[in-house]
């Protein structure tokens, strides 16, 4: 993957430009909500930014990786992402996530994951979520893809932890979860430390998706990252990576290694 | 008697000049008139017509030019003189792209002409005129701004003083306006965006590993742990003092910044009035003139008993008057620090051009306490050897109701700005603690305090714990007693909520945008309005169109004010006369909690539907 830098490069490109972009007036006109509701009736005048007090049912827009990384390695280079956003307001969002692997270490040549999710702001720290996802991965050295129905919430726990959490249901019925965590530690003002922990189970073995049933992997990162601004943060790390029963026996299968540690170099970045 | 008021006539009129000569001749060479277009109020308007414009302007701040948005070219704009009783009309002409819209805060005048775009007018159209027209009823420190959108951050706001047509009851020799602002160079709407995503965006004086060894070392490790998970668990940050810093702000006086330094002169024994205003769109500041006392005659506008003391705390919004008597032929600093210590504004009184005094150190950063918590503390301090008021590390304790079942009171010793309650003050609403009913105000709100109990006797987070005499509420006595001396008739209650970690701000759990219904007051009414402050921050409340009665225990001379500093899970009452029929603005004086919410209309009716008790 010689073209991941350059890759990247562009992302971090297209972020500052966007995050640029945020703080001008006039790129704001459209995202104001020109709902013509009035608190007096006796008041007409046309729709515009400034005719309400206030503005407190405007939309944002959110993007971020939260994982976009190398993974060196000395025959081959792989690398990873996660990223999700959403735009909405308070209460309702429209959500996107993307996961993905190259070369990945216990599955397959790829593996990418996207999900399209409704999800409401319920409980105070929690958005509730309902959507579809749709999967691909090489599966001896076949594509394969399916779909899933997704219920899911993510929030703040107690302790400051950032959990998300999925049932997947797939079109074939086959049934899966998938649990993850984070939290982060200010060593200093600007440099975090994230600790990270990520899981799939799943209910039916499902070889072509290297799936065996019961417990599949567990993740567990470490994430050192440095602020240059809150948006943009390079980071380097490990991560420990794990398969367990049937899953384990797939990824030998297909040639992979249920069980490794690997270095990682990478940018955390939002706008 | 005729003579003293000629000869201060005079003086004051000097004064105004003398602010005019110092400003000339005190600014640095970037900064006066002619290099650079408008950095400072040099120029005074009055008479019965007066226009104004707001357009875009190059603005100077220090090394970088930017644009701001002003009144007639300045930031802030022109000081507008007027006289207690005259007709004014102000023309004020919209040269942006956008609408627009002065307010003049303070100023009771029709509602038509409050300018608030969506409440009382439907704003200023770009490239409109509207003529505000209205008889001055009062007299004192007022300002004006802009109550559109983002654009008073962005440098529309002036100050403005009405002289009454009695005599001034205060005596002074000359007169400065000091507006302390908080200028940057993003928009609000990018700011609110970032908060939305990040709430901690601004936040630089977190607490690190750094902070928890230091602790550790200092406190005892496990009572260290046991804190910091403490705030961990209830899902809040005990150094959020501030939503937005000194990262993004600098803070200016009188559209100077710190090191522009704002000077006015004096001659050694003259009696002076400073007009203090802050426009500080999120900004609380702590204002000091070491070696100097300061004697606060006016705030709001509003004669108040003289009160002397070594620093006050400035919520946005508020105006406080003071006279200080610098004795020595020497220069004094004019320190505004910001109550989050990230920043400071700064200005110089010297009797002589190009004269300074040393800038204090700016002091730690407090955390947040128990007391902010609304933890009510049943078992005493339990540890006895911290200083009160020494908030640096002060330990607050659990309190969030909803997180924290069972454990009530458990550590409740340790806090240190622990409200002390006023069991002597029962004619102040809220001296004893209230339990906080059972709704937590839903999703949009964070959580609740257990208790919540009148605090207008602390001088607030971060304040009080040296020799300085610091102001308080209580402190505040109105000069003579106001006409309308009823009981409230009727009592009404309103929670301040939001939630942090989504950057929503709220009045009982609902934003502006899902709760259009106008707050009804009855025409001639006399009400009490109790604010509840369910979250951590402090809010400064700002009533459009009626003053409210701070009932701070003064007996017949409860101070008027148009701006209410809410301290954390605190409950203070204010009386209002409902003598202004019509829609009112009544929200949240930091900007950005007004744009995501935590606003409403009040509406004075001769007749209302139904009148809850």
């Amino acid at each position: 993957m010689k073209s991941f830098p350059q890759v990247a490069a562009g992302v971090v490109a297209a972020a500052i430009s966007s995050g640029a972009g945020i703080g001008m007036p006039a790129a704001n006109a459209e995202t104001w909500l020109d709902k013509a509701k009035q608190t007096l009736p006796s008041l007409s005048h046309p729709e515009g930014k400034y005719h309400h007090p206030t503005h407190s049912d405007r939309n944002y827009p959110f993007l971020r990786a939260e994982v976009l990384e190398y993974r060196p390695r000395s025959d081959e280079s792989d690398f990873r992402w996660d990223m999700q956003g959403w735009y909405g307001g308070d209460f309702n969002r429209l959500w996107v996530k993307s996961e993905g692997e190259r070369n990945t270490a216990f599955k397959a040549d790829y593996d990418i994951d996207m999900q399209l999710l409704y999800g409401r702001f319920i409980k105070k720290y929690y958005d509730f979520q309902v959507g579809v996802r749709g999967e691909t991965q090489t599966f001896r050295g076949e594509n394969v893809a399916r779909a899933h129905a997704v219920i899911g919430f993510q929030g703040l726990v107690p302790y400051r932890y950032e959990v998300e959490s999925a049932l997947f249901i797939s079109q074939d019925g086959d049934v899966s979860a998938r649990f993850q965590t984070s939290r982060d530690f200010l060593l200093t003002q600007r440099l975090i430390l994230q600790g990270r922990f990520e899981t799939h189970a799943a209910v039916q073995k499902v070889e072509r998706f290297t799936t065996g049933q019961g417990l599949n992997n567990i993740e567990l990162g470490l994430r050192l990252r440095y602020e240059i601004r809150r948006e943009i943060a390079p980071y380097i790390g490990v991560s420990y990576d794990h398969s367990f029963f049937k899953t384990a026996d797939f990824v030998r299968e297909e040639g992979g290694d249920p069980s490794q540690v690997r270095f990682v170099a990478g940018l955390r970045l939002w706008f | 008697m005729k003579d003293s008021i000629s000869r201060r006539a005079f003086l004051k009129r000097s004064g105004a000049l003398g602010t005019l000569v110092a400003l000339d001749w005190m600014l640095p060479a970037y900064a006066r008139p002619g290099s650079l277009s408008a950095v400072t109020p040099v120029s005074q308007l009055s008479g019965d017509v007066i226009d104004l414009t707001i357009a875009e302007t190059p603005f100077r701040v220090d090394d970088r030019t930017t644009t701001a948005i002003t009144i007639n070219g300045t930031v802030p704009g022109p000081l507008l003189r007027l006289r207690e009783g005259q007709g004014i009309t102000l023309n004020v002409t919209n040269r942006l792209s956008e609408t627009s819209s002065i307010h003049w805060h303070g100023i009771l005048l029709p509602p038509e002409m409050d300018g608030v775009p969506g409440v009382s007018f439907p704003g200023i159209e770009p490239g409109m005129t509207f003529s505000y027209r209205f008889t001055v009823k009062q007299y004192g420190t007022y300002w004006c701004h802009s109550h559109s959108g983002g654009q008073e951050q962005a440098g529309v706001y002036a100050p403005m003083i009405i002289d009454p047509i009695e005599p001034d009851p205060v005596k002074y020799d000359r007169e400065y306006v000091i507006m302390l602002s908080d200028w940057s160079f993003s928009s609000v709407e990018s700011m609110i965006g970032k908060l939305k995503k990040q709430p901690g965006y601004f936040n630089f004086q977190k607490r690190t590993l750094v902070d928890f060894v230091r602790d550790g070392m200092q406190d005892g490790w496990f009572s260290t742990l046991d804190n910091y998970l403490m705030w961990a668990q209830m899902r809040m940050d005990a150094t959020d003092l501030a939503d937005v810093t000194s990262h993004a702000y600098t803070y200016l006086m009188n559209g100077l910044t710190p090191a522009a330094n704002w000077t006015g002169l004096f001659r050694p024994g003259e009696r002076i009035r400073l007009r203090f205003i802050q426009v500080g769109v999120m900004t609380f500041q702590d204002i000091r003139i070491p070696g100097l006392r300061m004697t606060v005659v006016q705030a709001d506008g509003q004669n108040v008993q003289p009160v002397e003391v070594d620093e006050f705390r400035m919520g946005p919004a508020e105006t406080y008057d003071v006279i200080v008597e610098p004795k020595e032929d020497r220069a004094y600093t004019i320190f505004a620090e910001t109550m989050d210590r990230s920043g400071f504004a700064r200005g110089t009184l010297a009797p002589r051009s190009g004269m300074t005094a040393e800038i204090p150190p700016r002091r730690p950063r407090p955390i947040r306490s128990m007391a902010d918590m609304g933890m009510q503390h049943m078992n005493g301090m339990g540890h006895g050897d911290h200083e009160p008021g020494n908030a640096t590390r002060s330990e607050p304790k659990k309190g969030m109701q909803h997180d924290m079942p069972g454990v009530h009171g458990e550590h409740a010793g340790e806090g240190i700005q622990d409200r002390h309650e006023m069991h002597d003050r029962p004619e102040i609403p809220g001296s004893k603690p209230v339990k906080h009913g059972p709704d937590d105000h839903g999703t949009g709100n964070q959580a609740i305090p257990d208790f919540t109990q009148s605090r207008l006797d602390e001088p607030g987070i971060g304040l009080g714990g040296d020799d300085r005499r610091v102001l308080v509420y209580t402190d505040l006595k109105s000069l003579k007693p106001y006409p309308d001396q009823r009981e409230p008739e009727r009592e009404l209650e309103i929670h301040l909520t939001g939630h942090m970690e989504r950057f929503m701000w709220s009045f009982d759990g609902k934003k502006y945008s899902d709760a259009r219904e106008s707050i009804l007051f009855r025409h001639g009414e006399r009400l009490r309005w109790t604010f509840v402050n369910d979250t951590m921050m402090e809010h400064t409340l700002h009533l459009h169109g009626m003053w409210m009665h701070l009932e701070n225990g003064a007996g017949a001379c409860l101070p008027r004010k148009h701006t209410v500093l809410v301290k954390p899970a605190e409950r203070v009452s204010v009386a209002i006369t409902a003598d202004a029929p019509g829609p009112w603005a009544f929200h949240c004086h930091l900007l950005l909690h007004m744009e995501t919410g935590m606003f409403r209309v009040v509406e004075v009716l001769d007749v209302i539907p139904e009148v809850k008790s």
